[in-house]
């Protein structure tokens, strides 16, 4: 699938590419990358990347099926049948039923809706925060510098899930509270890795001259450095992403997170628990597999955007 | 290599008196101190540094690496790092520099004082087309030009420094040109805004030297049509003789020798001088091996006091070359040395 999906890009390159301009006084070096534009490159790259290829489509499967659980799943959201309690798997429930006579993998389905969204919705939040925080740090340099990398320091040693038991004891424990406290624990991190590469950028040469064409500050930082972070900042998403599903279960598992009704992987995992011993206890392993299936493609797929986006890749 | 030095016949006089520097000079340098802040203590890069750039002339700067040259431009545009100061005076039309703020500097960057850098590709964001890049250069100081305008200015530029088939490659990303080309845009950018003033830097050690004289070239052409004043930077005399109108040799932060181009060749009023002009390869002798100049530079730390190449120099007398503070010494209207001795050096044998 990888090998086809580059070989199209790659055949669907050959005619547009321009031939170099003859006549030329300077003898053009061979452009290392062809005539492709940069995003073509990088598309190319990641499809080379068949763990990424395979990851980016789980967890696009899984997305599908997810979000459009409301089609897809057989039965509703909560359709309980109480008659019919907890059952083995068949052909008319998949993955059987629970105690409630729930359809677990409709469960499975909606509550993989909630778990998405609050990873997919951390990790952006974070991102933003944690990048615009890290750049000014390592842009503006001194005390503000020393200020905020301070700060994150604190966050080293702040045991994330005793405060994030506590936060969500104060705030209540709705799924958009719960992104906003994993994103206020998770911005560090990325801003610790764009304030690291900010300092090594901007003593380049390439934002020393934006300065000589007389460009502000924040066109710098917008224009010049973040754009050259790109593939730094997409690894940080996919990352985040994996390392939110797996707290947003953590704290669900442990009682502080989503709660019922509204059902999570993780709360279905602390429901299913309760199962070890019984005749049921394989329904631990569903949500299980659910989250490690979807952080392991999410690393994927952050392996490959970072094999796609640097620089010194080859061809 | 780019054009030879013109041959030394020593002992002629002087030729015709270049024209002096216009009493209303685009920059004016006084006394200009640099001096970073080391963990070793200050080091002095350059040191009460003085000269002016008149409208449409080329001034080059020669000196070898260390001799304070970059630090002294840096310190022009405002960008030095943070541990180091500039004192003095760099006056841009009369305007004072060294008391604006980056903010105040920013409108003066890249519209009125622009500067080419050596190394094309380190000074090219890689992630943006060249055509971006130039577009930029524009629309940082005028942002009421719509992007088709911009555009179409960004292909002027590049048609105007010698891309060929600028439409094609206003969408290339750096790396995708050659170094020329690469240096090509890189005036594109700084003439953008038809500065008055145009710093190259070094800006053709790092190519070949068949692209170096087409580099000159496009800066000589454009300075034909802009009336751009240059000041160039480089450490290779033969790029001055080709299109540098005066020289300032520079040592270890200091002039040690102001003149036009052909007296500078002709009659070195300076032993320094007189060693960079004998250590090239010359076409028109024989010679078996280059002379070179004994010695390093000394150490910012271990400076002599008194003229900075005594050390090194055959005519050093130390009781007179010692002396601090000597002043600059003039050989004619246009022509100075800091060597206190060069009446009695001659016009030194090359």
């Amino acid at each position: 699938m990888t090998d086809s999906a580059a070989a199209r890009i790659a055949a669907s390159q050959a005619p547009t590419a321009p031939t170099p301009a003859s006549g030329e006084p300077a003898p053009t070096a061979p452009a290392r990358n062809g005539d492709k534009p940069r995003y073509r490159i990088v598309l190319a790259r990641f499809l080379r990347h068949r763990l990424a290829v395979v990851g980016l489509f789980i967890l696009t499967a899984l997305a599908v099926a997810c979000f459009g659980a409301d089609w897809i799943a057989p039965y509703g959201h909560n359709h309980q049948d109480l008659l019919l309690g907890a059952q083995q798997p068949s052909s008319g429930h998949w993955l059987g039923t629970d105690s409630l006579g729930r359809d677990y993998l409709s469960e499975l389905l909606f509550a993989g809706q909630v778990s998405l969204a609050i990873g997919i919705c951390v990790a952006l939040l974070s991102t933003v925060v944690g990048t615009a925080v890290g750049a000014i740090a390592g842009f503006a340099g001194g005390w503000a510098d020393e200020v905020i990398m301070r700060v994150t320091d604190l966050f080293l040693i702040v045991p994330a899930i005793a405060v994030l038991a506590l936060a969500l004891q104060a705030v209540g424990s709705s799924p958009s509270t719960i992104v906003l406290v994993l994103s206020a624990l998770g911005w560090t991190m990325i801003a610790r890795v764009v304030r690291a590469q900010v300092l090594t950028l901007r003593n380049k040469e390439f934002i020393q001259a934006a300065r000589v064409i007389g460009a502000s500050n924040a066109r710098i930082v917008v224009r010049h450095l973040l754009p050259n972070l790109t593939g730094v900042i997409a690894v940080n998403v996919s990352l985040a992403v994996a390392s939110a599903i797996i707290l947003e279960s953590t704290t669900s598992f442990l009682g502080f997170g989503i709660q019922p009704p509204q059902s999570s992987w993780g709360n279905m995992l602390s429901q299913a628990a309760g199962l070890i011993g019984t005749s049921q206890a394989y329904l631990l392993y569903v949500p299980g597999l659910a989250i490690l299936i979807t952080v392991l493609a999410v690393n994927f797929v952050g392996d490959g955007l970072r094999d796609a986006f640097d620089p010194q890749g080859r061809q | 290599m780019i054009t030879d030095p013109p041959p030394a016949t020593s002992g002629a006089p002087a030729a015709t008196p270049a024209p002096s520097a216009d009493p209303a000079p685009v920059l004016s340098v006084r006394d200009l101190t640099v001096t970073y802040r080391t963990d070793s203590g200050p080091v002095v890069a350059v040191e009460r540094l003085s000269f002016d750039v008149a409208p449409g002339e080329t001034l080059g700067i020669v000196g070898e690496s260390g001799s304070g040259k970059s630090a002294a431009t840096m310190a022009i545009m405002g960008l030095l790092p943070r541990n180091a100061r500039a004192e003095g005076s760099v006056r841009l039309h009369g305007r004072e520099l060294l008391d604006l703020s980056d903010r105040e500097l920013r409108p003066i960057r890249g519209r009125q004082i622009a500067v080419v850098f050596q190394d094309a590709l380190a000074a090219l964001n890689p992630m943006m087309t060249i055509g971006a890049q130039v577009a930029e250069a524009v629309g940082v100081h005028d942002a009421s030009q719509d992007r088709r305008a911009l555009r179409e200015r960004t292909v002027d530029l590049l048609d105007l420094v010698g891309i060929a088939s600028p439409r094609e490659r206003v969408d290339r990303y750096p790396h995708e040109l050659s170094g020329g080309m690469r240096q090509r845009v890189m005036i594109a950018m700084a003439i953008a805004n038809e500065p008055a003033l145009l710093i190259a830097d070094e800006p053709t050690t790092a190519l070949d030297v068949t692209v170096q004289a087409q580099v000159l070239d496009v800066i000589e052409r454009v300075q034909d049509r802009t009336h751009t004043s240059v000041l160039l930077i480089t450490h290779d005399l033969g790029v001055v003789a080709g299109i540098a109108d005066r020289v300032m040799v520079m040592y270890c932060g200091r002039k040690l020798e102001e003149s036009p181009v052909d007296p500078l060749f002709h009659q070195p009023a300076h032993p320094y001088t007189t060693g960079l002009l004998g250590s090239l390869p010359r076409i028109d002798r024989r010679a078996e091996r280059l002379v070179q100049i004994p010695g390093r530079p000394p150490l910012p730390s271990e400076r002599p006091t008194g003229c900075p190449f005594q050390p090194r120099c055959a005519h050093a007398v130390p009781e007179i070359c010692g002396a601090p503070d000597t002043p600059l010494l003039a050989v004619d209207a246009t022509h100075t040395t800091a060597c206190v001795r060069h009446h009695e050096i001659g016009s030194v044998k090359r």
